[in-house]
């Protein structure tokens, strides 16, 4: 049998423990219980409603878990640096530097450091020109962009992203998918969701396959996608409707 | 940028007002608030007087005007350092609940009786106002009352009572207004209206109406100034108030009252002397 | 007789003539209502915008009273703040009474309530979309009230407006708290009632197109600075 997943192969970053979430009445996330190492990038897959970005949000803290538990591993259980770039991108409605130095602002960052380092992430994302244009009138995959420069700015060591190409077209698809390997490329831990297979062989270390709130299946991407241990998952894999 | 300093430009703007607002408000003037009513200020009268007090001893008298009624209240409440109202009646009374320890007759106008210059109800004819409330009645004449319970009012209710009417019916109209709009109702709707003369000559949206009546003894208005109670409220200038009120019947005050014309008429007579 | 040509024409020559007691008239106008939207602004929006990013007990009930008051009748508030004021009052050793920092507390009754709520409706939308990425920025609550102000900003400009055109018309609460003292508390307001009741209705015209000028001039600049900054920022 294949390892359970590649987070075995390196140090634990975030453990859940039981973690269900109920909302009026109805459970939508069922006794999670996973742990994931501290590198690479996880892909979540699964149909619609299986509780992937509820999943996320909890991870990330936006949202509190009904019953169970997260915990962080190598902080001493407090969260670690993080950020989430989501669907359709927020844009605050001042300039798109603005927007990164909001963010910046409210994590601290002295405010001499905030333009210079603004401007650094605008540029790595090609966004220069647009920098004192009101961000709310950039294109859509403009907006993603700032919402992926936003991030870098902010140097997380854990990055989420809620399907963040689904609205997109496929020149800024690629545009997304470089910037998520770049910040692969410098240790940043990708979590993130989609409904592109394609898109998660090319982006996945490894799969957490959700199915109607409960893990069906973790296992890394190449054996995921090649012969998936579960039913749910292989007819996933084939495209088919898994209910 | 530009909207973040414009915004502190408004701001401080702002403050600066504010400032300036508390600061003329703070400024040590010697003044006393006067309680009066509507038809002195409207008159012009106080425009003409007040100056000539302040130069002989350097007090400002604030005046707030409202019907006779409310004078009372304010000055019961303690928020005025003064009285000069017209219902000798009320006054009285006033005097005897303690509230004010004097009070002085100033001087006299005169209520006129006024209404359409086709006079329906012929008051132009009557003998007495008695008689002219009477043929009012009698023709089912609208007639706009005050009814604020301010000196004119209480004074028309008196005369309604001596000429043995009990006024109400759809001709008999309580407006619960200030002369001036009681005027301007009257105006609109051709009614008969009971007004002092000070008031109607600086009156100037007349219309159709016109004096039908006046002339009656029963009609002079009496105006009187109160020495407010120093017992009941302490904290009032009771001290610049008494100068007011004694200036008043002095006969610089009494003079400066006889003076005032307006349109080349005399509208108040002063009688400081009576009673 | 009354036609709106005289009116026309006394304003114009009010204005032309500079006359001092209208001057001062009209600045005092502008100090009190100016004033009372300033303090009703420094406590309104962040009040509004708690309410709006706040869930606690009796929520609803704070959101209907701030709602109600907006209708609530000048001279209600006058009154309300004469029995506070007056000798007899609470806080009637303070000697406020028939000065213009009566007016302007007056004024502040009337339309905080106004900009609270409108706020808090205003912000509460900011808040719907904005609240996740906040909360990923772990913003503060109390950090987020300045930026869902700001993002707000042209609409609160509106509700500012708003409040500054009520403050500026009413007429019930300064006649009853300001006493409409000549050279102290009279305002355009209690100067229009006078004229009227004085029967001198051109003049009480005259002055209302006055007032209205000028609402609708510090309207017109509060527009310009708003569209240039839309412009700028979007």
């Amino acid at each position: 049998m294949n390892d359970m997943h590649a987070a075995s192969t390196s140090a634990p970053l975030l453990t859940l423990d039981k973690v269900t979430f109920r909302h009026r009445g109805q459970t939508l996330l069922q006794n999670i219980s996973l742990t994931l190492s501290s590198q690479g990038s996880t892909i979540v897959m699964g149909p619609n409603g299986a509780g992937k970005s509820l999943l996320m949000r909890i991870c990330h803290g936006l949202l509190t878990p009904t019953s169970g538990r997260l915990h962080w591993h190598d902080t001493g259980g407090r969260p670690p640096r993080q950020a989430m770039v989501f669907q359709r991108p927020v844009m605050l409605r001042r300039s798109a530097i603005a927007n990164v130095t909001y963010a910046l602002a409210v994590q601290g960052t002295c405010w001499r450091d905030r333009k210079p380092l603004a401007r650094e992430a605008l540029e790595r994302f090609g966004l220069t020109d647009v920098a004192h244009r009101p961000a709310r009138v950039l294109s859509g995959g403009e907006q993603q962009r700032l919402a992926l420069a936003r991030a870098w700015a902010l140097r997380p060591a854990v990055l989420f992203l809620d399907e963040p190409t689904s609205a997109l077209d496929p020149a800024a698809i690629k545009a997304v998918e470089d910037a998520v390997t770049d910040f692969g490329r410098v240790g940043t831990r990708i979590i993130m969701n989609t409904h592109d297979i394609s898109q998660a062989k090319r982006l996945g270390d490894d799969v957490l396959f959700l199915c109607q709130g409960r893990v069906v299946e973790h296992n890394n991407a190449e054996s995921f996608f090649l012969a998936p241990r579960t039913r749910d998952a292989s007819a996933f894999v084939r495209g088919e409707l898994v209910w | 940028m530009t909207t973040g300093r414009l915004l502190s430009a408004l701001t401080g703007l702002g403050l600066a007002l504010a400032v300036t607002t508390q600061a003329s408000a703070n400024e040590e003037e010697q003044f006393i608030t006067l309680a009066s009513t509507t038809s002195t200020e409207q008159s012009g009268l106080f425009e003409a007087i007040l100056p000539q007090f302040e130069e002989k001893t350097g007090i400002e008298v604030r005046v707030v005007a409202v019907g006779t009624g409310q004078a009372f209240e304010l000055a019961r409440r303690g928020d005025a350092d003064s009285l000069l109202v017209h219902d000798t009646t009320g006054e009285k009374a006033f005097v005897e609940e303690g509230y004010a320890t004097e009070r002085q007759p100033v001087m006299y106008n005169d209520f006129v009786l006024i209404g359409p210059a086709d006079d329906p109800a012929d008051i132009a004819n009557a003998e007495s106002v008695e008689d002219a409330f009477s043929r009012i009645a009698d023709t089912e004449a609208p007639f706009a009352s005050r009814g604020d319970d301010s000196g004119t009012n209480r004074a028309e209710l008196r005369l309604w009572e001596a000429a043995g009417v009990e006024p109400g019916g759809e001709w008999y109209r309580e407006l619960g207004s200030g002369m001036g709009p009681t005027l301007n109702t009257a105006a609109g709707m051709d009614a008969y209206v009971m007004s002092d003369r000070a008031t109607w000559v600086a009156f100037d949206n007349r219309q159709d109406l016109d004096i039908l009546f006046d002339g009656d003894e029963a009609l002079f208005n009496q105006y009187g100034s109160l020495l407010l109670s120093e017992e009941r409220h302490p904290d009032l200038k009771h001290d610049l108030a008494q100068q007011w009120h004694e200036w008043l019947i002095s006969e610089a005050g009494q003079q400066a009252i006889a003076e005032y014309e307006l349109d080349g008429e005399q509208l108040f007579f002063p009688n400081a002397d009576a009673d | 007789m009354l036609s709106e040509d005289n009116a026309f024409i006394t304003a114009l020559q009010l204005i032309l003539s500079l006359d001092q007691t209208l001057v001062g008239i009209v600045s005092l106008s502008m100090q009190v209502s100016l004033t009372a939207v300033l303090i009703a602004s420094v406590l309104g929006l962040p009040l509004g915008a708690a309410v709006a990013l706040w869930r606690f007990p009796g929520r609803g009930l704070v959101i209907v009273v701030l709602n109600a008051f907006m209708g609530l009748p000048p001279v209600v508030a006058g009154l309300v703040v004469y029995l506070l004021l007056s000798r007899a009052g609470p806080l009637g050793e303070l000697g406020l009474l028939f000065t213009p920092s009566a007016m302007v507390i007056a004024q502040v009754l009337l339309i905080l309530p106004i900009i609270a709520a409108l706020t808090r409706q205003h912000t509460e939308e900011r808040w719907e979309e904005y609240r996740e990425q906040l909360t990923s920025f772990r913003v503060s609550r109390l950090r987020s009230i300045p930026t869902l102000l700001w993002d707000a900003r042209f609409a609160l400009m509106t509700v500012i407006l708003a409040g500054f055109g009520r403050a500026s018309a009413e007429v019930g609460a300064v006649m009853i708290v300001g006493g409409n003292i000549d050279g102290v508390t009279r305002v355009m307001t209690t100067a229009i009632v006078l004229e009227t009741n004085k029967g001198d209705l051109p003049l009480a015209l005259g002055l209302g197109l006055i007032l209205l000028l000028l609402v609708a001039l510090i309207n017109a600049g509060a527009f310009l600075i708003s569209e240039e900054a839309k412009r700028r920022l979007g």
